[in-house]
C-alpha cells in the first residue's frame, strides 16, 4: 500500500513545474549568495575628524587611527556642527573631536581630553566602533608614555602577556559561522513549508476526499506524506555540502555521516510539524501564514543570527522549544569543531523527542471525517 | 434635472455603492478567516518581541572554563575577578590541556582561560607570565567581545598589582553615543520590522487574494459585473491598506511603550513616508497578481522576489555597507531600503522633513512606475 502512495506523492512532486526546480535551485542560490550578504563584521567604519589643534601630536594621533584598519577617514570638518551633519547624512559613523589645547594639555598637564561621538542607531556597530576608537587612544597614550619613560627614567614594569586565541575559526570569518546556519535554514524552509502546503493543497483541490474513502490508515497516509520530504531533505543537504566546498572551500571537520544522521531526525521532526499545520489549516494561504509565524519564531530563537546565551533568560527557556536551535548547534559543532555524535548526545535525544511528538500529533490530528 | 445628468448620477451611484459593497466583500473574506486574521494582527507584535529581545549580542554570564596549573596568588586573584564580573561565570576547572578541545566540542563554554606554569613568579620576575584567552571562534562577534571584556579585567588587575596610579600622558576620551545612548538593538530593528510587515501585508496578501479568485474561477464572475475592472482590483487592495495602517499603529505603539524606542522626529513626516511606502507595496502586489494565476506561484514569487530581498538586502538584518558591491547595487532598487533609511532619519535621529526628501522622491517614482506597469499589464479577459 505504502509503495503506491509513495509513487503518487513522488509523481505529484515531479509533475509540478515549480517544486523540483525549487528543491535544486533554492539551496544552491541561497548558499552561494547568502554568506556574502549575511555579514555582521564591523569594518569600514567611516570617521569624521574635527582637529582644532593641528599639532604634531594630534596629527600623529589621526595617522595612527587611520592606519589601524578599522576606520576610513571620510571627511575632515572644521567644526562640530559640520561633522554632525555628516553623521545625519550617513556619511560618517564616528566623530573624533580634538580640542584646541590638546598638545598643550598633554605635554603640560599630562592629561588631555578628546571627544568621541558615535552614531548608535545600529547599537552593535556604534558601540563596537567607539570602543575600538577608545582602545586606539589608550594605545596611543601608552606609546607617548613609553617614549617619555625612555627619555626620563629607567623605570620598567614587570608584566604579563595576554594572548587571545580563537579556536575553530582563527580569522573570525563570519561566513564560516553562517554557512552551517544557512544549511539549516534551507532544510527547514524546504522540508517545512512544502509539507505544510501538501495536505491543505489536497483539501483545496478536493482530492483529499478520494484519499479519505480508501482503506489507507492514518498512519500510512502520514508516512507516505513524510518520506518524500525526507528524501528531499537529503538532496538539499547534499547540494549544500557541495556548494560550501566548491564556493567557499568549507569542508566539515567532523564526519558527514554524523550530519546526515542528525538531519534525518531533524527533517522527520520538522516535516511532521509542517503536516500538523497542514492538518489544521483550511486554505493554502492560512497554512502559509501559520507556518511563516512559527518558522520566524523558531529561526530567531535558534541562535542563528545572535547567540542564544545573549538572550534574556525567559527567552532562553523558550528557545529550548525550537527544534532549529538544536540543529544549528549540531551543524556548527560538527562543521567547525568536528564534534562527534556522542558529544552531541543531548541534541540527538531532543531532536528524537521532537520527531516523535510532531509526527504523533500529525497522525492524531488527521481527520478522515469532516 | 436633465435626464442625462440623472443617468450620470445613477451611474455614479452604482459605482459608489458597488465599490463599497466590493470592499465589504473583501473585508468579509478576511474577517471570516479567523486564523489568518489573528496571525496578521499578531505578526507585528511577535516580530517586535523577537527583534527587540532575541536579537542582541549583549554579553553577560558567559560560561568560562579555566586551566590553571600554577594555582598561586596571582592566578587565583584573576579567577576571582573574572568570576565576580557580571560578564562571566566560571563553570568548570580543567585538569589538562587535552580537555580544552573536548570542552569546546561539547559546546556550552564560550571562553577558556589558560595560565602557564609558575604564573606569579614569572610575572614578578622574568616577565614571561602568559595567560591565554581561547574563545570559541565559531561565533565571531561574541568571541571578540568576550575576549575584549576578559582582557580588560585582567589588565585592570595588572594595573592594580603594579600600583601605577598617577599615569602621565593620559588621553581621556569623552564618549557621546548619539541617538541611542543605551545601545539598544531595537532602535536599529524597529524601522526594519515596519518595512517588512508593511511589505508582507500589502504585497503578499494582495497578490495572493487576487490569485485565489483566479484559481477558484470566481475572478470571472467579478469581471462580468458592471464594475470597471480597475475598481475590482482597488477594492481588493483597500482592506489590506486598512490592515497595514492598523499594523503600523500597533508597531509604533509597541515600540514606544514596550521597547522604549521614541519617535524623535515629526509624526506627520513619518506617516507621509509610510503612506508612500504602502502605495509602493500595494502596487507591487498588484503587479505580481497580474502576472500569476495560482496561489502557490503568487506565494513563491512574493516570497522569493519580495520577502527574501527585504530581509537580506534592505539593511534590516545585515548592514548594507558590508555587502559586496554587486549586492549594494541591487539593494538600491529595493523599496524597503529607502523606507528604512527614511524611518531611521525621522524616528530615531529626529531629523526634519528635508532629510527624507530624497527617499520620498525615490519611493514616489517607484510607486508611479509600478502602478503604471501593473495597469498596463492588467488583463480584463481570462484565457
Amino acid at each position: 500500500m505504502l509503495k503506491y502512495l509513495l509513487e503518487k506523492e513522488f509523481k505529484q512532486i515531479l509533475r509540478n513545474k515549480f517544486l523540483p526546480r525549487m528543491v535544486f535551485l533554492m539551496p544552491f542560490i541561497a548558499l552561494s549568495l547568502f554568506p556574502l550578504v549575511a555579514n555582521f563584521t564591523i569594518k569600514n567604519t567611516n570617521l569624521s575628524i574635527v582637529d582644532n589643534n593641528h599639532s604634531p601630536y594630534s596629527e600623529r594621533l589621526v595617522q595612527k587611527i587611520c592606519s589601524s584598519g578599522y576606520f576610513r577617514l571620510t571627511n575632515v570638518s572644521s567644526n562640530y556642527p559640520d561633522a554632525l551633519q555628516s553623521i545625519e547624512l550617513d556619511k560618517a559613523d564616528v566623530i573624533l573631536e580634538i580640542p584646541p589645547r590638546f598638545e598643550e594639555d598633554l605635554v603640560k598637564e599630562r592629561k588631555a581630553t578628546v571627544m568621541i561621538s558615535a552614531n548608535t542607531v545600529n547599537g552593535m556597530k556604534g558601540g563596537l566602533s567607539s570602543s575600538y576608537l577608545v582602545s586606539i587612544l589608550t594605545d596611543f597614550s601608552a606609546e607617548v608614555r613609553s617614549e617619555w619613560f625612555q627619555s626620563n627614567t629607567r623605570l620598567s614594569a614587570p608584566s604579563m602577556e595576554i594572548i587571545p586565541r580563537y579556536s575553530f575559526n582563527p580569522q573570525l570569518e563570519y561566513k564560516f559561522t553562517m554557512i552551517p546556519a544557512i544549511m539549516m535554514m534551507m532544510l527547514s524552509m524546504i522540508c517545512g513549508f512544502l509539507p505544510a502546503l501538501n495536505i491543505v493543497g489536497e483539501k483545496e483541490n478536493g482530492t483529499i476526499d478520494q484519499m479519505n474513502v480508501t482503506p489507507v490508515s492514518k498512519f500510512t497516509l502520514i508516512l507516505s506524506k513524510l518520506i518524500p520530504y525526507w528524501v528531499i531533505g537529503f538532496i538539499v543537504l547534499t547540494i549544500c555540502f557541495f556548494v560550501a566546498w566548491a564556493f567557499y572551500g568549507l569542508v566539515s571537520l567532523g564526519s558527514y555521516s554524523t550530519i546526515y544522521l542528525f538531519a534525518a531526525v531533524f527533517v522527520l521532526a520538522y516535516s511532521g510539524f509542517g503536516l500538523v499545520i497542514s492538518n489544521y489549516a483550511k486554505s493554502i494561504q492560512q497554512a502559509m501564514f501559520m507556518m511563516f509565524f512559527f518558522v520566524i519564531t523558531f529561526i530567531f530563537l535558534s541562535g542563528l543570527y545572535t547567540p542564544v546565551s545573549s538572550m534574556p533568560d525567559w527567552l532562553q527557556v523558550f528557545s529550548r522549544f525550537s527544534p532549529l536551535r538544536y540543529m544549528v548547534e549540531v551543524l556548527r559543532s560538527v562543521y567547525l569543531k568536528g564534534s562527534n555524535p556522542i558529544q552531541l548526545g543531548g541534541h540527538f535525544a531532543a531532536l528524537c523527542g521532537f520527531a516523535i511528538f510532531f509526527n504523533g500529533w500529525a497522525v492524531l490530528s488527521y481527520r478522515k471525517t469532516q | 434635472m436633465k435626464p442625462i445628468l440623472l443617468i450620470e448620477n445613477w451611474k455614479l451611484g452604482i459605482k459608489k455603492n458597488t465599490f463599497l459593497s466590493f470592499v465589504r466583500k473583501e473585508f468579509r473574506h478576511i474577517f471570516r478567516d479567523t486564523w489568518t486574521m489573528v496571525i496578521l494582527l499578531l505578526l507585528p507584535v511577535l516580530m517586535l518581541i523577537l527583534f527587540g529581545y532575541a536579537i542582541t549580542t549583549e554579553v553577560k554570564n558567559s560560561k568560562i572554563a579555566i586551566f590553571d596549573p600554577s594555582k598561586d596568588v596571582a592566578t587565583e586573584a584573576i579567577i576571582r575577578k573574572l568570576a565576580a564580573s557580571q560578564y562571566f561565570s566560571v563553570v568548570k576547572m580543567l585538569n589538562s590541556q587535552t580537555e580544552i578541545d573536548e570542552t569546546f566540542k561539547k559546546g556550552g563554554i564560550n571562553l577558556i582561560v589558560v595560565f602557564n606554569e609558575n604564573f606569579n613568579e614569572n610575572m614578578m620576575h622574568t616577565g614571561t607570565a602568559q595567560v591565554q584567552l581561547i574563545a570559541d571562534g565559531s561565533d565571531p562577534n561574541s568571541a571578540k567581545t568576550i575576549v575584549g571584556y576578559a582582557s580588560n579585567i585582567i589588565a585592570a588587575y595588572q594595573q592594580e598589582i603594579f600600583k601605577i596610579n598617577n599615569i602621565p600622558y593620559q588621553i581621556n576620551p569623552e564618549v557621546k553615543l548619539l541617538y541611542n545612548p543605551q545601545l539598544k538593538g531595537a532602535y536599529n530593528f524597529v524601522p526594519g520590522v515596519m518595512g517588512m510587515i508593511l511589505m508582507l501585508i500589502c504585497a503578499m496578501m494582495t497578490s495572493i487574494s487576487i490569485a485565489r479568485e483566479k484559481e477558484m474561477g470566481t475572478m470571472e464572475i467579478l469581471l462580468v459585473s458592471p464594475m470597471k475592472p480597475i475598481y475590482i482590483i482597488l477594492s481588493k487592495a483597500a482592506p489590506y491598506f486598512v490592515l497595514s495602517l492598523v499594523n503600523l499603529t500597533t508597531i509604533l505603539v509597541l515600540s514606544v511603550f514596550m521597547l522604549g524606542v521614541p519617535i524623535a522626529g515629526s509624526f506627520v513626516s513619518l506617516i507621509v513616508l509610510s503612506l508612500v511606502y504602502i502605495f509602493v507595496s500595494l502596487a507591487l502586489g498588484l503587479l505580481i497578481s497580474s502576472i500569476v494565476n495560482s496561489q502557490l506561484v503568487a506565494l513563491l514569487i512574493s516570497g522569493m522576489v519580495l520577502m527574501l530581498p527585504v530581509i537580506m538586502l534592505s539593511g534590516l538584518m545585515f548592514p548594507i555597507e558590508n555587502m559586496p558591491v554587486f549586492f549594494q547595487w541591487i539593494s538600491q532598487i529595493i523599496p524597503a531600503k529607502w523606507y528604512i533609511i527614511g524611518v531611521k532619519n525621522i524616528m530615531i535621529k529626529g531629523l526634519g522633513f528635508s532629510s527624507i526628501i530624497n527617499e520620498l522622491l525615490v519611493l514616489g517614482a517607484m510607486a508611479v512606475v509600478l502602478i503604471g506597469v501593473s495597469l498596463k499589464k492588467f488583463k480584463i479577459r481570462l484565457e
